[in-house]
Order: structure tokens, then sequence, then C-alpha cells
């Protein structure tokens, strides 16, 4: 946002709580790799430029590719610089920081869907002897105690750390809820090409037709890895992972777990066919025929016979639970009431219409389906920013001063 | 191809009440009752007719009534079905119902729907002969026979759908809290 706002000349300042890319310096575990093949991870004027564009970058890579973006663009970055309120003042917001206050015309809310770990509330029944660990506690499996561990979610996070800790010498049980699955490669390609270029990943939030459930799918079971391995719920039961359905209560000590799990595979196998579907259309069509493999199908979920449907999480059969229950946004210093009973914001596209000159970036298909990843905050940016520019060209009134005033804040 | 598709469900009314529920969430808390009266041996009858939904109270057209007994090799007189068919009747209604619904949201016309119910239970567990063996089902099996004017991947997907939004399906797939009071 800051780089497209330079390029509209708009006078800006960008407040960081920690440093640049503080969030993957503190709230990501070690082995962390992007999901994003490395030609894909594309910034306004920046796109990677090293000697490997399948690969995936790791953590450090990452960090150093957004520090990089940060100085190239000479962004106006104010490090360590926590916001503890933002309330309407003046026509416009007043943004107070731990060092100081600002006053701008317009703010764009850059802190994403991901601020804090969503465990859900039954993990109060937990017995004290079981170790628990969020995905932002969660470093690497040195960390657990010795013995089974059960991995709470099925998203991109849980499967790549189910199959971490299972590898680590550990019994691992992963618990399944709704899911979506996808293979890493597909007809030759990278999935995420598939995505890129039929258009998919670029479609619009105002042409789905269910907004809301796609704001609330999780993400797809992927992972980035230098042998661009699948890792779906069949890779993960054949390495000897116990699948259980999602746990649906603690009680008595005693986990509780759904016995729907093979109507989510059923649902999550006929979701992928139909992309893939979607995909085999769009090559036909002559867009991409000559240059992929033959048309793949993939096997259906293994339904095990049958599946646990509790575990006494007294006996030690597992010692730890990592929660990877996804993540929620913390709007905590927002004093603007333009959020939903639960707690999400209420925007249309990004532009948070009951407040003027607010905006949000980087939320679940916040413009397009690419909206969380790397490559999709350009397009978003841009459409954002003109709408941002369109907006003070038509303000009146005279300037903000004091005590520090900025045409706009991104936070 | 321009058929109207009709299963004889009123979707809009369901999606506008969906939006204005949006709006509203403590209209969507509802209450379902019934009551059962003990008539002889394992025979009773349950009733139900009143429920609170959308802030206020509701009742059915009229009071519906279901007799529930065991069989004769229960020693019983068979005078309705058991509690345990009834709770398949529940997931085979709840299930069917939400086939014909996602069908008509999905303008799928339906010729017709059949579901087969099979519930595996071994009676060790209720007659106390066993006590590794639970009382309840061990396993359900819901075979759907659906004619429509659809795919197979299509039916397969309304299929799945039903089972995703389905109140029965929940219940019977996870843990509910019950608690009983004697008054």
């Amino acid at each position: 946002m800051s780089r497209v706002l330079t390029e509209h000349s708009i006078d800006h300042v960008v407040l960081e709580r920690g440093e640049v890319a503080n969030s993957w310096l503190r709230e990501r575990w070690d082995s962390l790799r992007l999901l994003t093949p490395n030609w894909l991870n594309r910034l306004p004027g920046y796109a990677y430029g090293g000697s490997d564009p399948d690969g995936f970058l790791n953590l450090p890579e990452v960090v150093n590719f957004i520090v990089r973006f940060a100085a190239e663009t000479s962004a106006p970055v104010r490090a360590d610089t926590t916001v503890t309120s933002l309330s309407a003042f003046d026509g416009g917001y007043r943004v107070v920081t731990e060092r100081g206050e600002f006053h701008c015309r317009t703010v764009v809310l850059a802190t994403g869907a991901t601020n804090s770990p969503r465990v859900p509330d039954l993990h109060r029944g937990v017995p004290q002897a079981v170790q628990c660990l969020t995905t932002f506690g969660y470093r690497n499996p040195d960390q657990l105690p010795a013995g089974g561990v059960l991995v709470v979610g099925a998203a991109a996070t849980g499967v790549q750390l189910a199959d971490e800790i299972h590898r680590s010498g550990r019994s691992v049980m992963l618990c399944v809820g709704e899911h979506v699955r996808l293979p890493r490669s597909y007809r030759g390609r990278d999935i995420l090409w598939w995505m890129e270029n039929s258009g998919v990943w670029n479609q619009r939030y105002d042409q789905i037709e269910d907004l809301e459930r796609a704001r609330r799918l999780p993400s797809p079971q992927l992972v980035g890895t230098p042998g661009h391995s699948t890792l779906d719920l069949n890779t993960l039961s054949g390495a000897g992972i116990e699948i259980v359905g999602k746990l649906a209560a603690v009680r008595d000590g005693r986990a509780l777990f759904s016995g729907g799990l093979a109507n989510l595979f059923a649902l999550a196998d006929l979701k992928m066919e139909r992309l893939l579907d979607t995909f085999d259309a769009w090559a036909r069509e002559g867009h991409a025929d000559i240059e992929v493999g033959a048309v793949e199908r993939f096997e259906p979920t293994r339904v095990p016979s049958s599946t646990r449907l509790s575990l006494d999480l007294r006996s030690g059969e597992i010692r730890s639970i990592v929660w990877a229950t996804g993540y929620r946004p913390d709007y905590r210093w927002l004093d603007v009431p333009v959020l939903t009973y639960k707690g999400e914001l209420r925007h249309d596209g990004g532009v948070v219409t009951e407040a003027p000159g607010m905006y949000a970036l980087g939320l679940p298909v916040l413009r397009r389906r690419k909206s969380t990843f790397i490559n999709g905050a350009e397009a978003d940016a841009r459409d954002l920013a003109q709408h941002l520019v369109d907006y003070l060209a038509g303000c009146k009134g005279s300037p903000l001063q004091r005590p520090e005033s900025s045409q706009n804040a991104t936070i | 191809m321009s058929q109207v598709v009709n299963n004889g469900v009123n979707v809009d009314a369901l999606l506008a009440a969906r939006e204005a529920l949006k709006n509203a969430p403590a209209a969507g808390e509802f209450t379902w009752r019934a009551s059962c009266k003990w008539l002889n041996g394992t025979h009773a009858r349950s009733t139900v007719q009143g429920f609170r939904g959308l802030g206020e109270e509701q009742s059915h057209k009229s009071e519906f009534s279901f007799d529930t007994d065991h069989p004769q090799v229960f020693a019983s007189e068979d005078n309705g079905a058991t509690p345990v068919e009834v709770v398949l009747v529940g997931l085979a209604s709840c299930l069917t119902a939400g086939v014909a619904a996602v069908a008509q949201n999905r303008g799928i016309q339906l010729r017709s729907v059949e579901a087969r119910l099979e519930g595996k239970m071994n009676i060790a567990g209720i007659l106390g002969i066993d006590g590794d063996v639970r009382n309840g089902y061990d396993n359900i099996k819901v075979t759907f026979h659906v004619d429509a004017d659809a795919s197979k991947k299509d039916i397969e997907a309304l299929v799945a759908q039903s089972q995703k939004r389905s109140a029965v399906f929940d219940i019977i797939t996870n843990p509910t809290t019950v608690t009983v009071e004697v008054v």
C-alpha cells in the first residue's frame, strides 16, 4: 500500500508495532516456507530475482524479501510504534500510539486476519498434565514433551505441523474438520500456477456467490517443500498419522471426536474435483493444453473403516496438544464502531463504508480470492489506493495539523 | 431448458430468513420441545406442538403424536417403533429434507429421493451383558437413491451438502450435553 500511495504522491506513514516483517519474525514456526512458489512472489515493482523460481522461500528468506522491499521502496516505516487507539476525529482519524499521536484523513488497516491464534473454548477442559501450544507458541517438535501429540485442525498449518511432528518420531493424531484439499502439482504445473493463470485466483469478491463462506474457508492443505510434495490426508494417514474427526468436546478429561468425517472427506474431494474440472476446461479452451501434462485425477480421501470417537486425555496416550485451529484479527485498539458482533470488520471489498476514509487490506477474499497471498496485495492495494485518492480529492476543509499530521496512516 | 425447478421448497423465504437473522442473531435462538407419557410396559406416547423461535412462542398447526414401543422379540407388545428407530427416522427425514432444499437452491429438479438407513447395534450394551459394548449405535449407514436432472457428481455434492447442513446429522455425529432432572 505504501508503495502505491507513493506512486500517487500521497503523504503517509506506515506504523509497525515491531520491526518490518514482525509477524514473520516472531509468530511463525521455524520450518515454515511460503505456500507460493518464488516466481509468484510479486509486490508492486518488486519480484523474486533468485535462481530458484519454482522453490519456496523459507522463513529467513521471507523476512529478507519483505525487508528488502521496504528498503527499496523507501517506505516511511515507523518501527516499534504500537497503535493503542484509533478513533474518529475532525472528519478524519486520530491514531494514538506508544510513540505519540497522528492525525490523518484516511487510514488503512493492514493488520491482516492472523493477529492471534483462535483456540476453541473447549480447550478449558483439557487436563493440566497435557501441554498445550498454539501455532504462535510452536517453533519445532523439540519443544514438545516426549509422547503422543494431538494436532487439532487440518488447514495448511495443521497438516504441516502434524507431518513435522510425526517425522520427529512421535505418534500423532490429527483432528480434521472442514478442510480444503489441493494437490501441490497438477498436470505438471504447480497448483497455484493454475489458480493464477486460469483466473480463479483473480475472481473478484463481488462475483463470488457465497462470499461469506469463501471468506471463512480454511487455508488449503498445502506445503511448500523443495520436493513439491502433496500433503493431503492420504499422505498423512499413509505415513501413519491417525486421522480423527473434528474435536467436538472435552468431557471429563476425554476428548470426543465427531463421527461425521466421511462427509467432510466427500465435500473436500468433490470441491477439489470441481476446481480441477475448471482448470481442465480452461486448458481445453486453448489457453494451456500444450503447456501442461495429461488430465489427472486423485485417489479419493481414504475413509478409515472406523475412526476413534474418543480419547482419554489422562491416559498418557497423548502428552501434548497443538492447536492449529486458525487465527483471528485483533481490533482491540479500534475505537470506531465498524465490527460485527463476532468482532469482524464490516467492509465492502476493503472499503469500510461506515467510516469514510478507512480501508482494510490483507483479509480473506478482501477483493479477490488471492487477497491474503503475497502476490494478491498489489491488485487490492491499487484498487483501494485509487478509491482513497478519489476520496481525498473530494475532501473539503483545512488540512489537519498537530500534533503530527499526515494524509494517511497505514497500520 | 428454461423450466422452473420446483421441489416444493421455498428457498427464497429461507434465504431471506438467513439474511434477516444475520442482523438479528438472537432471533435465531430456537427451543424445540417434546413431551412423553408412559402408557404401559414399554409403550409410550410422545407429542410435539409448541416451540420457541424468532423471539416468541410458536406452534405447529396441530399436535403430532408418536407411539413408541419395542417388538415382540423384546417381550413387548409392539405398539410402535422403537426409540432407536425413531432416531433413524429423524436422521433420514432431516437429510431428505436437506436434499430437497439444497437441490432447489442449486436449481436441480428432483424426481424421486429415497433413503435407506441401517444402524448396527449390539444389544449386549443395553442389556448390561458386556460393559465394553456401548448402548447406542456403533455405526449408521445411509444409502440414498436420487433421481434428478443432474450428474452423478452433482447428486453426490447435493447429498454431501445436505449432511453438512443437517441438524440431526450433527446431533448424532457430535456429542451433546444432556441434563436429566427429576422434579
